[in-house]
Formats: C-alpha cells, structure tokens, sequence
C-alpha cells in the first residue's frame, strides 16, 4: 500500500513537470468535489452512489466472535453488519466514501480481543473498530483501544461503559446497558409476577450487572432476593443449581449465555413440570434458539426480557420492516434462507445502529483522515449527541444517548411466550430505565 | 429442599456423570493402555459423536427414536472409521512415536474442531431424545432419559469388558498390550490391532458423545470438557488400567454430583485437580496402575 502510495506519487510529480494537470490529479479533485457535495448531500441519489464507490473507503473493524462461545452470535453480528454497510454504501457511504468491513475474529477470549485491537490499529490501519459483544472480552480488548487512542464502539449491554471502568475511547451508542434493562422492567416483574425472587445468572461480569442492579431494583419494590445463585460458564448440566431455589420463591429471574442455554431451558422443565415458579428470563437465554425446539414446549406462559422483538408484532413499525428485509430475517425472527436459523435479534441490531452512529457523528465532524486530531474530533462529534430518533437508522426504537456516560438508553420489551412465539406484553419507557450518572468520560483526556 | 432430596439429586446426577464419563475415558485408557498414545483428540471424536448424531438423527425426522437409533448405530461407526484412517494416515508413519503422536493428536485436535465448525457451523443444536419422561419424586422431577443413559453406558462398558476379557479379539489385544514385539512373533498383525485399537477408542467416546447430545446439545466446542475430566480419570485410575479408569470415573463423577449440588460446580473440578496432584505425588503411576513389566 505504502509503496504503491510512492510509486504513484512519484509518477505524478514526474508528469507534473511536463503538464500542469494530470490526470489522476483531476479525478482526485474531481473525487474531492464530489465528496464534498455527497457530504453535504447536495448530489443526488445516483450519484452519490457512484462517487462512494471510486473514493477510498473508510476502513472499520470489525471485532467478531466467529469463533468461541459468542459464535452463533458473531455470525448474526456479521450478516446485520454486511447488509447494514451495504445499505450505508448505496446510499453514498460515510462524507462521499464507502464503509469497508476489516473483519477478524477474537475468538470469544479477552487476550485475543486485545490483540486483534492492536491489529486493527497497527496493521490494518482502520478509523474505527466496533462490534464486541461479550463482555468479558470488553473488559479485555477496552483498555488497548484506550491506549492507541483508537474510538472503540461495543455493541455488548453490559454496565462496564455507562459505569465509568473504560476510556474516553469506548462508547456504547447501539444498544442499552444491563442496568437500565432491569431497572425499567423490575416494576413491572414486582407488580405481575411476584416480589420473591431467586436469580440465576452467569459467573461473570454480565451476570454481576444482573445481581447487583436487579437485587438493589426488586428491593426498591418491597421486593426480596431467595437465592443469588451463580453458574459457572462452562457448565453443561443445571439439574443441580435448581435444587437452590427455596421452595417460597414467588418468580425464578433467569439469564444465560452460551451454548449450554437450552439444556438449562430443558432441564429446567423437568425439575418443575407444572408447579413451578413464575418463570421471567432474559432472552440471551434462548437467542439463536428455535422455540419450537424439543423440551422448550414448558416456557409457555413464561415471560422474557427482549430489546427487539424476535417475532414480528401486529403494530410492527415500517422500520422493523425495513430492517428485517435488509438483514434477511423472517417474520419469526429466522434467516429467509433457512427458517431453521434463528436469529439473535435481540442484540444483532446495535451493529446496525452502532454503523449508523458512527456515521452521523463521522458526517458531523467532517472526518477525513485516520489521525489523533480528527479521531479526537470524532470522539467529540458522539459525545455530543443527545437522541437517535426511531428511524430506518435506529429501527429498534427512540433513544437518548449521554455522551458524558458513552451510553445510550431506550426502550426495553416483555414478551409472554404463547403458543410457541414471543407476543410483547409491556414496553417500559425511556425514562424507565434512567439512573444516577456514574462517570463523565468527556473530563478524562482525549 | 432439605437434605435428604438434596442427597437425593446429587446421587442421581453423579451416577449420571460418572456412567457417561467411565465410557469416554474406557477409550482414552484402552488406546493408552495397547498403543501408549496421549490421544489429545479423545475430546474431539466425543464431539463428533454427538455432532454426527444431530446429522443422523435430523435424517428421520417425525420420528425421533428411530432417528436416534440410527445415530446410536451409525455414529461411532464413522468415528471409528475416521479415528481408524486418522491411525493409518498419521500415528503408524509416525511409528506410534510417544512425543510425535502428542503433537500429532494435538493436529487432529484442531483440524476436526476447524472443520465441524465450517461446515456444521458454531450453533448448539439440540437432539430429542428416543424416549422422554419424567420421573417424579415428591420434591422435584427428574429427567427419565438420564437414567436410560446411564443403562446403556452400563451395558456397553459389560460388553467392552467382555470383548476385552472374554473373546478372542480382546486376548489379542491384550497380547500386544504385554508385549508387541512377542506378539508380533506370534503372528499377531500387529498395525492391524493398533488401528482397530484407536478405532475401537474413538467410537467409545462417540457413543458418549451421541448418548449425552439428548442432554446437552451438539456444539463444535463440547470435547474440552470430556477430554479433561477423562484425563484426571485415567491419571488417578492409572494409566493403561481399565479397572482403575473405571473406579476412577465413578469417583470424580459422584463427587462431581455432591460437591457441584452441595457447594459449587468449580469446586468440585477443583477438588478432582487437587485428587489428580495428590495421586501425581504420591503414586506417580496412579492408583491401579500395575508394575512396568
């Protein structure tokens, strides 16, 4: 690249002797100009699509779990991220230049996630990365995009960015946090389901935000924690962690993550049969999971967190419609290729909205170049952001963003499982699941 | 639950473990025991077992006890298969050279996770199992297929022992396990037992692995697991010695059930880590192992 770089400019010079203009000068400039037209969306349509194609992309990476337990979400991550730049780039790409999408895969592990940060930033040379969603691997990777000043966009809902444990460099500005989630939705779960609750949740940073805020909620509603029971995230079987649950134990609060999910589902159903608890879960717990699946026929009548309704609701939005057709996922929430392939809709949608963000605030600052300045100026371009209204770019509904926090807040769903799909019972507020700031990234050095 | 049905649940769920974990290290510590391979890919063809079983078994679909029977029958048989080219192909060329064939497994190891991952992909994907029901005790159900597993693991750990034990095909294992050169001698083919010996131990761990994917779901990461618990069994049990491989699994599987039910899961694998050091310590060569001849 570099030398191919020289060699070209070497050329140029030497042509530039015998002519004022050169070729290749000219369509640079001609480029420029378009460029500057596209950015301030003065060409049209068309034309803006031809231009985004001959200028040099702006290059993003992508931090991907093809591999590890986040895998079968990576792979949703990577198919919403292909149709999303593909729409992105029709539609003129960012300030006149195409996305182009550095993919590599971190493997679901903290070390790796670091590593392919530092490749990103030395090798590939990208203006951003985005994409992580695990949060253990967050914890991993953040630090390094810190310390190459490098704007890290996480697509992960844990608590980490909002509480201040990260950098001015990583932002979360696609999907909301653990802690606004359970807080807008513990009324609910207090007033319908019941105020005795035992939790079963990952032995992990995730699972953390989960006890911590979802304890400290459910107390706030005169509510009472039975039984705060950890699961390691290795584990295959789940028999035993059922045992725990004390028998006054009014709703079991259930999150889960990994490939070992519908084992916990199944046997879930064969510890309780029908005198079971009020069952409420996170979505996590079956994302990517068919609920026609063998065993799963037992959480009819239970309820589950969703950010993105997995089935299509009768008051569907246009931009739901929109999205879903983009991405190539169902009414059901399965891949229109394969029916058999379940989405991971409740998540897969903040790389859509992540890209658009990202966009917006790129288009804002007039960013050009991959250097400290206009990456800086990048960093305040989000920050200074205040809302996302629901829109084609932000299908999943309105949000606010806090630029102080990184983090944004929106509206959270309750489905009841009926008949083996998810209907939407109650969708909370934005201000549902508002809490006192923690952090303000905008005083901490760029 | 009070104690007594919480003894109840830890006793069922160790038997459980302790069944499906005593047919995954039979394997290991047969193909150790003949051949002297650390076959690092053991994890892997348990993986294949259950990941083939969900192919097997989505053959016949609508009927779910048919579809698992044919993986029952059909799975192992092409673990076998790969496991016997694997030896001919790799581990003979290699002339079954201890440090070379490590290295060799470790290959295998990642080659099959790579390919299952491209081409069955990184979803868990769920089997139903030949028969479901639900046993119930007053205090809580319990899934009946766990005990059909623990049934046929029990008959085909009996037959392995009275292939192994009773037949002739089993002395001539054995035979060569004594001695190779001696057997060899003999008239024993050798290489062919070797192969058979490496096939026979991969689709052990393949029943397994199709056993346990009605419980657990097929996922291209699912051998770790089974790949350590089975080598602490063969280290404790001793390496090579099938009784003690067998007394071994019952050991870290029903602790594994009481200690995971009563306190936590982590620390019933830190308690078998902690059995596998103490046995390194003070009976280096296990706790069944017999005298090096």
């Amino acid at each position: 690249m570099t030398s191919d770089r020289k060699g070209n400019s070497s050329r140029s010079t030497s042509k530039a002797g015998r002519s004022l203009i050169t070729r290749r000068g000219l369509v640079k400039g001609l480029g420029a100009a378009a460029g500057a037209a596209a950015a301030s969306g003065l060409l049209p349509g068309p034309m803006r699509y031809i231009q985004a194609q001959a200028a040099e992309p702006i290059r993003l990476g992508f931090q991907v779990h093809r591999t590890g337990i986040g895998a079968a979400y990576g792979r949703w991550y990577e198919q919403t991220t292909n149709a999303a730049v593909k729409t992105i780039n029709a539609a003129g790409g960012i300030n006149g230049r195409p996305i182009e999408i550095v993919a590599e895969d971190d493997g679901t592990d903290p070390k790796r996630g670091a590593e392919v940060v530092e490749k990103f930033a030395t090798k590939h040379k990208v203006d951003a990365v985005f994409g992580t969603l695990f949060s253990h691997v967050v914890m991993g990777s953040a630090p390094t995009a810190g310390q190459l000043k490098m704007p890290y966009f996480v697509v992960s809902e844990g608590h980490h960015v909002a509480s201040g444990a990260l950098n001015r460099y990583t932002f979360q500005p696609g999907i909301t946090d653990v802690r606004s989630q359970v807080i807008s939705m513990a009324p609910w779960i207090a007033s319908n389901l019941g105020r005795k609750v035992a939790m079963i949740y990952p032995d992990y940073a995730f699972g953390y935000d989960h006890r911590d805020f979802f304890s400290a909620a459910i107390q706030g509603q005169g509510g009472a924690i039975t039984a705060l029971i950890p699961v390691a995230p290795t584990e295959t079987t789940y028999s035993k962690y059922f045992a725990q649950i004390p028998a006054e134990t009014e709703v079991l609060y259930h999150v889960m993550v990994g490939p070992g999910v519908l084992t916990f589902v199944k046997e879930m159903g064969d510890h309780f049969g029908s005198s079971r608890p009020q069952i409420f879960g996170f979505i996590d717990s079956l994302e990517a999971t068919d609920l026609a699946s063998p065993g799963l026929e037992f959480l009819d009548g239970t309820y589950f967190w969703e950010a993105f309704p997995r089935y299509a609701q009768k008051d569907q939005s246009e931009f739901d419609k929109h999205y879903r057709a983009a991405v190539g996922v169902d009414d059901n929430g399965a891949s229109t290729a394969d029916p058999k392939e379940v989405s991971t809709y409740s998540h897969m949608f903040g790389c859509w909205e992540t890209l658009y963000v990202i966009k917006a605030a790129m288009e804002k600052s007039g960013y050009q170049k991959s250097t400290f300045a206009q990456k800086g100026k990048l960093i305040e371009a989000v920050e200074a952001m205040t809302a996302f209204p629901e829109s084609d770019e932000h299908p999943q509904g309105d949000k606010t963003f806090n630029g102080k926090l990184h983090q944004c807040y929106g509206h959270q769903f309750i489905s009841k499982v009926e008949g083996g799909r998810l209907n939407v019972v109650h969708k909370t507020a934005i201000e549902d699941g508002l809490y006192e700031p923690e952090t303000d990234y905008t005083k901490k050095a760029l | 639950m009070s104690l007594g049905p919480h003894l109840l649940l830890a006793f069922l769920e160790g038997t459980v473990s302790a069944f499906v974990l005593a047919l995954t290290a039979l394997g290991l510590s047969l193909v150790f025991g003949v051949m002297r391979i650390v076959n690092v890919a053991h994890g892997e063809f348990f993986m294949l077992g259950a990941v083939l079983a969900y192919g097997f078994s989505s053959l016949v679909p609508g009927l779910p006890a048919l579809g698992f029977l044919l993986a029952l029958i059909l799975s192992p048989l092409a673990v076998g298969a790969i496991a016997w080219s694997a030896d001919r192909l790799v581990l003979a060329r290699l002339n079954y050279n201890p440090e070379a064939t490590i290295v060799a497994t470790i290959g295998m190891l990642y080659i099959i996770e790579q390919l299952v991952l491209t081409i069955y992909g990184p979803d868990a994907h769920p089997v139903q199992p030949p028969i479901s029901f639900r046993i119930l005790f007053p205090w809580f159900g319990y899934s009946g297929y766990k005990l059909v597993v623990v049934a046929a693991s029990g008959m085909l750990l009996l037959t392995t022992w009275y292939l192994l034990m009773r037949t002739r095909i089993g002395l001539v294992m054995r035979a060569t396990q004594l001695d190779r050169e001696t057997a060899q001698n003999f008239g024993i083919p050798v290489a062919r037992v070797y192969s058979l010996i490496f096939a026979l131990g991969a689709a052990l761990a393949a029943v397994a692995g199709v056993l346990v994917v009605p419980i657990q779901q097929a996922h291209y990461l699912m051998g770790l697991d089974p790949l350590l618990l089975s080598f602490i069994t063969v280290i404790i049990g001793g390496l090579g010695s099938l009784r003690g491989t067998l007394i071994a699994a019952f050991v870290i599987g029903l602790s594994d059930g009481m200690f995971s039910v009563f306190f936590s899961g982590t620390l019933s694998k830190i308690i078998a880590t902690l059995l596998v050091a103490l046995v390194l310590v003070f009976r280096p060569s296990g706790l069944f192992a017999r005298s090096a001849r």
